[in-house]
């Protein structure tokens, strides 16, 4: 064993986090107070994310960490890494062998099984604090269910563009009751939400964890005249091929010259491993 | 089962709350799921599935009441020594801990305020026995609908109305573990 307590943190304060994912939990899309640590990396780095992984990762546990749906860049690397060496986890880079997934700003393309739990980095959990600065405020609309200053927002969207500009970090609505920010996940991510995984949602700098428990309903805010409409952009995998995938835009070289390739690497590489054989 | 106060907490903490905790997760997330959960031993009648629980969650920030039967001296000594949690009224209780009818009547427990839902109660039922049949479930965490045996319907579906607020319950029988969060819309059949 490493001179790290398993998983890093103290055992009370994990306590105190799994205290707070519980009763996330209980109350799907509300956000519960927890008092977030200092990590061994900056926040914005997802020290929410970690401190929500730490707090249920067992010795069993195959973790897999993207950023942006990739296994191989700065943060999830360094991630993984930290875990590999604090809870001595085993590690991998496919979707269908992990129990839990820490992720940074996308689901993966995979569906999620019954025994797996998404951890998202979340940055901002509120959703209305671009619209209502103070704290207080957006507790008491979130306690009287007012969220006219939402659809009011998305209203504006139409009215400048013609249509709900938003695109990532789209507004849902969780059962019916609480709405929640999806942290920066691409809309074209939302109607996956609806899964049959536990998702947990960490935010390291604003103190808040939240979860959806599996096959609850969430719904992405929309009207009737402009329904919600999970876009990406209009191309294939330029290296796989496919249609149905999330995709980056890769700027290759400096005459203007671009490729569309999936964002998420594993989906992509087993799409071509599959091509190959 | 055991007599001593000083024994029967966890040999190896760090990793035993872990496994505990995911079979507390996923029994709170997947209402009706039936989980093992195990590894420490409280004096009589407390089972394992709640001794375990008790040690997964509870620490001296978390005020716990003991209802009826669970509070015995010998109890109280065993949380000292593991939890060092303190022993209140159902009021300010964050867990409580005893069979269904011991922790009646329920509503003395906390049910959270409007901008703090998370503030509520715990509870952990003793029950005689834990099986899938019973009340239909339905609500976040349920496919469909799934079944419980639960000593009441008319208490739950009261709790579930009071959503956002409300009780959550753990229940607990022998090594077995089931939730019921207040999300959950409990149906009688």
């Amino acid at each position: 064993m490493s001179d790290y307590n398993f998983a890093y943190l103290d055992e009370q304060t994990k306590r105190m986090i799994r205290r707070a994912i519980l009763k996330g939990v209980a109350i799907p899309g509300y956000q519960v107070p927890f008092a977030s640590r200092e990590m061994p990396m900056p926040y914005g780095w997802g020290t929410g994310g970690v401190q929500v992984t730490a707090a249920c990762l067992t010795p069993d546990d195959q973790l897999k960490v993207i950023d942006q749906g990739a296994d191989d860049t700065t943060n999830a690397v360094s991630i993984r890494k930290f875990f590999e060496k604090t809870a001595e986890v085993a590690t991998t880079e496919h979707t269908s062998e992990a129990t839990v997934i820490q992720t940074r700003h996308r689901i993966p393309e995979e569906p999620l099984g019954e025994d797996q739990i998404l951890v998202y980095q979340v940055p901002i959990p509120e959703p209305l604090r671009f619209l209502e600065p103070r704290e207080t405020e957006t507790r008491k609309m979130h306690s009287l269910e007012e969220y006219g200053l939402m659809h009011v927002k998305l209203y504006e969207d139409i009215a400048r563009h013609g249509h709900i500009a938003t695109a990532y970090a789209y507004p849902v609505r969780v059962e019916g009751r609480y709405v929640m920010d999806p942290s920066p996940i691409p809309k074209f991510d939302n109607p996956k939400m609806e899964m049959a995984a536990i998702q947990l949602f960490g935010a390291g700098r604003e103190q808040r964890i939240y979860a959806i428990p599996p096959y609850t309903q969430v719904v992405s805010l929309d009207f009737e005249d402009h329904p919600f409409e999970a876009s990406k952009a209009d191309h294939p995998c330029a290296l796989c091929g496919a249609e149905d995938s999330y995709l980056d835009e890769v700027i290759v070289d400096d005459a203007g010259g671009r490729m569309f390739v999936c964002s998420d690497t594993d989906y992509c590489a087993g799409r071509r491993a599959g091509q190959a054989a | 089962m055991q007599t001593d106060v000083l024994t029967g907490g966890f040999s190896n903490p760090a990793v035993q709350s872990a496994t505990g905790f995911r079979a507390a997760l996923s029994a709170l997330a997947r209402p009706g799921r039936i989980e093992e959960i195990a590894g420490a031993q409280a004096p009589s009648p407390v089972s394992d599935a709640a001794a375990t629980l008790l040690l997964v969650l509870c620490d001296p920030e978390t005020p716990i009441h003991l209802a009826g039967a669970c509070d015995t001296p010998e109890i109280r000594e065993w949380i000292a020594f593991h939890i060092g949690a303190p022993i209140v009224a159902p009021e300010g209780a964050h867990f409580a801990l005893g069979t269904w009818s011991a922790l009646g009547p329920h509503h003395r427990f906390a049910i959270g305020t409007p901008e703090y839902p998370d503030r509520a109660a715990t509870l952990i039922v003793e029950t005689e026995a834990l099986e899938p049949g019973g009340a239909r479930l339905s609500g976040p965490g349920i496919e469909d609908s799934a079944r419980l045996c639960l000593p009441d319907t008319d208490l739950f579906q009261a709790n579930r109305a009071l959503f956002p607020l409300g009780l959550d319950f753990f229940f607990t029988c022998g090594t077995r573990l089931a939730g019921l969060p207040r999300s959950t819309y409990v149906e009688a059949i």
